[in-house]
């Protein structure tokens, strides 16, 4: 199965696993910010209850949640990017960016919608005095969204907003479907090219353990910290 | 007749729930005039609470009216000096309004300074040193200039409660309404609260008060209502509504809490 042999073979490719890791890892810290944003704005026309958009955004939410990721990938990259020129160009010399873009965008739409339901369940969750005191100052509805609930609703959510990182960073292997050279891209291409599969999925393994298992530890950490905080 | 002195008039005002079956206020009409110190008494679920908060409206009613310098703040629109039609923003007439409520309700990601700060700004548009010098004057006032930099958690209830009196006196509100202020207090901290509503009577400000407290009613109060069943029931003087109570409610009533 390995064999010293195999892995002096994948270790020419090393290369490519850095490449992976540093695509891998822009991949899921723009996803997460593009999915936050979006996640929000859809939190909030939900929570609007402006008719028909309050309709649109929960339909958006529960049509990405119902249907696999790989698809929306595919109709993202082929349907919709299909139809539009992005520039070909490479970012940080190796990342084409036509594949990375459709990519960054079919993971923020997904992870929108997951995040959105977080957000949405943190707004829900601060207790209606706190706008009920805002108001009674005079304060308008937006800006007591901004300034009272929603700082105290992301401080909660924080712990699920940074475990729905670690998600991304393990779906988005999806995106070497569509020729993303993340960490998968860096196996299949190293497959490609020495004929061993093991070895190359094993440093895959190893990556994405040292990327996601200490990412969750230190989360955990600081949930417990916070919430010690609270108890105060 | 409009009075120099009336500051908010209410007339008939109702709020029901599931359509109608539950009436919580059922056709209340008063008149609160400048410098009224109107308290608030009745059993649970008489329909104080909503009677107070729909002064500024944090319930809409069912009908009814309340007209708070000329304008009915419970109508989407009103008629101008002029004629015109415009739009009434509710944000305006809530900053004159202060609300103090039984859970405090302190934003607790604020430091106490930044609690009372926020609005002044935001709102009036107050340069923030200008803000921050009236925030300390005020904590003077009730003893807590030294906690400006605390947090709300490091309070105890009492002070959490004078802290949220002085947020509302930062918008300088024509009146201050508030909503069974002492209920969630310990008893040793009943006192310091009461201490500073009674000092905030005797500058001469407006205000609409809900408590059970009914020794600092018949202290404080200038004119006290009854409520029971989401009606007014009887409205008087301390002494009228302590020492001479008319309906047997009223008795009723007071038999059980005195
Ligand atoms: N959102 C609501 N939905 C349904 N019923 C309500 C609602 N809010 C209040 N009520 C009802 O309206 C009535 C009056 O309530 P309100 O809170 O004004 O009473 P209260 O006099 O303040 O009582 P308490 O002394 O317990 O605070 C009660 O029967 C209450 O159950
Ligand atoms: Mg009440």
């Amino acid at each position: 199965m390995f064999s010293s042999a195999g892995f002096a073979k994948t270790w020419q490719y090393i290369e490519l696993f850095k490449q992976g890791l540093i695509t891998t890892l822009s991949l899921s810290a723009l996803t997460v910010i593009f999915g936050f944003i979006l996640a929000l704005i859809i939190a909030l026309i939900r929570l609007s209850r402006i008719r028909p958009f309050d309709w649109l955004a929960t339909a958006y939410v529960e049509v990405f949640r119902a249907t696999p990721m790989l698809v929306q990938l595919f109709i993202v990259y082929y349907v919709i990017f299909g139809n539009i020129s992005v520039p070909s160009f490479k970012l940080f010399g190796f990342i084409r960016f036509e594949r990375f873009l459709p990519g960054v965008v079919a993971l923020s739409m997904n992870s929108g919608a997951y995040l959105s339901e977080i957000i949405r369940a943190g707004i829900q969750s601060i207790d209606m005095g706190q706008t009920e005191a805002a108001r009674s100052l005079g304060m308008s509805k937006s800006m007591t969204m901004k300034e009272i609930i929603l700082p105290q609703a992301i401080k909660n959510i924080l712990p699920a907003i940074a475990n729905e990182f670690v998600t991304i960073i393990k779906e988005s292997s999806i995106c070497y479907t569509i020729g993303v050279q993340e960490i998968m891209y860096a196996v299949n291409a190293t497959k490609g090219a020495t004929y061993r599969i093991a070895e190359p999925l094993i440093i895959a393994t190893v990556v994405y353990f040292c990327l996601t298992f200490p990412t969750s530890k230190i989360i955990a950490y600081f949930e417990r910290r916070m919430s010690r905080g609270d108890k105060r | 007749m409009e009075t120099r002195d009336e500051l908010i008039k209410v007339t008939d005002l109702k709020k029901h729930y599931k359509e109608g079956v539950l009436k919580a206020l059922d056709g209340v009409s008063t008149t609160i005039n400048k410098g009224d110190v109107l308290v608030i008494i009745g059993p649970s679920g008489s329909g104080k609470s909503t009677f107070l908060r729909s002064l500024n409206l944090l319930e809409v009613p069912t009908s009814g009216s309340v007209v708070f310098h000329g304008i009915d703040i419970t109508k989407k629109t009103y008629t101008d000096a002029e004629g015109k039609t415009v739009k009434l923003n509710i944000d305006e007439h809530r900053r004159r309004m202060g609300m103090v409520f039984q859970h405090f309700n302190l934003f607790p990601h604020m430091t106490i300074l930044d609690n009372m700060t926020l609005a002044p700004i935001k709102v009036r548009k107050m340069p923030r040193a200008e803000a921050e010098l009236k925030a300390f004057a005020l904590l003077k006032r009730v003893g807590l200039a030294d906690r400006a930099d605390a947090y709300p958690i490091q309070l105890s209830g009492g002070q959490k409660q004078r802290v949220a009196i002085v947020r509302a006196l930062m918008m300088e509100p024509e009146v201050m309404l508030f909503d069974e202020p002492t209920s969630a207090l310990d008893p040793e901290m009943v006192g310091e609260v009461l201490q500073v509503m009674t000092e905030l009577a005797k500058t001469g400000m407006t205000m609409v008060i809900v408590t059970h407290e009914m020794g600092f009613a018949r202290e404080v109060g200038k004119r006290i209502i009854f409520m029971d069943g989401g009606k007014m029931i009887e409205e008087g003087t301390p002494d009228q509504i302590f020492n001479h109570p008319q309906s047997p409610r009223l008795q009723d009533f007071l038999k059980k809490v005195l």
